[in-house]
């Protein structure tokens, strides 16, 4: 591992002006997937700037919903009773990613700037646009391990995806970022936060060079408090996304839908915030039928990458199921299911 | 630290490892992992795959089950830190107890990790932590609603190769008395 400089400055805006400064400067928050990857050689960094320790850890009621510091840890923000209530997608999404240690050590920031767990990604030995631009996509190949490929939004430099859980909830939530660069702090929308990988690969999100995530708003809304996130993986816990949809709805006294959210996970190198899908069923009815439709309209754009086919109808089939644990009494019960087990051995 | 002159020279942290405080001089690159186990000598944290997917580095870190792998030891200046070596004192702690009499483990390798996150999952459980499997998340939770399937999910981070879950799960579930 290279050898590296350590700073720990005690305000954002020192922080903001090292890293700013320093091109070979990095941001270390949490850790769980920086240090990962100052092991494995991924990155190379010459400075390490600590921000775990800045006073950016409240959880604040605002007067129209949340305001959640950066540094809140993952757990801390899953266990919040304004969270679990107002927001469920959001503690759902936490509580259905890494393990119980890595929750209590990753932040709500560092987890929206985590990097692909794409194999070549993280495998020196092998090109990739993202780690090394220009090198070629390894994934983007027949051959290649492709079952955790992009099925939206990829280009013929990257076919990966992102592996946040949060980001797709915070997607579903419309939630604002809050950036504090050296000109001063400014405000993100969440669909404007991730990118799609273009010619650009090695770029994940808009933000600049010594930009820091401060925090997260979040808006109150019925749609949101009838919320939740289906994870669908290879194993039940512990494991990425194969795809995952961050679903939340609200239905008028007719039945109709009134509003809907849906972003899915695990399908592109951004949250994919499903708006085609919305528009075909608000104002509806809403029926099994409905659903499989609008999310087949979502996926008339989608390209799916080597290996990844098998996503369209997994997305399809858990944005259907998302759906249906919200509103079990339209759309049938079919509580247990994603998880493999029966009730019995819950 | 508060000083604004990035530096690889001099750089320490104090440490205050089962009940005893430590000043541990370290390279930047150091682990919590490395200084507890190769500085200060205290081996029962375990390297397993040292990056964050196998739990046996598990410790409590002020209070709270954590990972040391994946833990810079200059970001953690100041931790207190509970290894399953110091948990009980000189004694046997429950969770210990109760692996012990279940046969919680085999080779004996993840166990530190296992116990460490046991004692920690146990407390949050207590504490209105809910889980990926917690059907109501506005119901608070506590120990008497630990099923298997909420042990199972909680402690998905540790992983046993020898296959001792059976065990494990056994221990746990007596120790939570649900």
């Amino acid at each position: 591992m290279r050898e590296y400089a350590y700073l720990r400055p005690s305000d954002p805006a020192q922080a903001v002006a090292a890293v700013s400064e320093d091109p070979d400067a990095r941001f270390l928050a949490g850790g769980t997937n920086l240090v990962d990857h100052l092991k494995l050689g991924i990155t190379a960094p010459g400075l390490l700037v600590d921000v775990r320790r800045l006073p950016l850890d409240a959880i604040e009621q605002t007067a129209d919903g949340l305001r959640i510091g950066a540094n809140v840890l993952n757990s801390d923000l899953a266990a919040d009773r304004a969270v679990r209530t107002g927001w469920p997608l959001v503690a759902r999404a936490l509580l259905a990613g890494a393990s119980g240690q890595i929750r209590n050590q990753a932040t709500t920031g560092g987890n929206l700037v985590q990097r692909t767990r794409c194999v070549y990604f993280q495998d020196r030995t092998t090109p990739c646009n993202k780690r090394e631009p220009g090198s070629g996509c390894s994934a983007d190949h027949e051959q290649a391990y492709g079952r955790y490929n992009a099925i939206l939004g990829a280009s013929e430099h990257c076919v990966t995806v992102h592996p946040s859980d949060l980001a797709v909830a915070l997607a579903a939530c419309e939630a604002t970022v809050e950036v504090l660069g050296t000109a001063g702090p400014r405000e993100v929308a969440i669909e404007d936060l991730h990118r799609l990988p273009g010619d650009e690969p090695e770029r994940d999100t808009t933000l600049g060079h010594g930009e820091l995530i401060t925090g997260i708003r979040l808006q109150r809304s019925p749609v949101l408090e009838r919320s939740t996130y289906v994870k669908v993986r290879d194993r039940a816990s512990f494991a990425f996304a194969l795809v995952s949809v961050a679903a939340g709805i609200e239905l008028d006294d007719a039945g109709l839908v009134r509003d809907v959210r849906l972003a899915w996970g695990g399908v592109a190198h951004k949250p994919w915030r499903a708006a085609v899908a919305e528009d075909a069923l608000r104002g509806s009815p809403l029926s099994e039928t409905a659903v499989r439709e609008a999310a087949e309209a979502e996926l008339a754009q989608a390209r799916p990458a080597p290996g990844a086919a098998y996503k369209m109808a997994m997305v399809r089939n858990a944005t259907v199921l998302a759906l249906r644990r919200l509103v079990p009494d339209v759309l049938g019960d079919v509580r247990g299911d994603v998880r493999g087990e029966s009730e019995e051995e819950r | 630290m508060d000083d604004l002159t990035p530096t690889t020279a001099d750089l320490s942290v104090e440490l205050t490892v089962d009940g005893t405080t430590h000043r541990v001089p370290v390279d930047p690159r150091t682990t919590l992992l490395d200084a507890l186990r190769e500085r200060l000598g205290n081996t029962s944290p375990k390297k397993g795959c040292d990056h964050g997917q196998c739990g046996s580095c598990t410790v409590l870190l002020d209070g709270r089950r954590h990972l040391t792998c994946l833990a810079l030891a200059l970001s953690f200046d100041g931790a207190e830190i509970a290894t399953a070596a110091g948990l009980a004192g000189s004694g046997v702690h429950p969770v210990q107890q109760a692996f012990l009499s279940h046969d919680g483990y085999q080779c004996g390798y993840c166990t530190p990790g296992q116990i460490c996150s046991a004692v920690g999952m146990l407390d949050e459980a207590a504490h209105d932590r809910p889980s990926h499997v917690t059907d109501d998340l506005a119901a608070p939770t506590s120990l008497e609603d630990l099923t298997d399937a909420e042990i199972r999910e909680r402690m998905s981070g540790n992983l046993c190769r020898c296959g001792a879950y059976v065990g494990i799960l056994d221990a746990i579930r007596e120790v939570a008395g649900a």
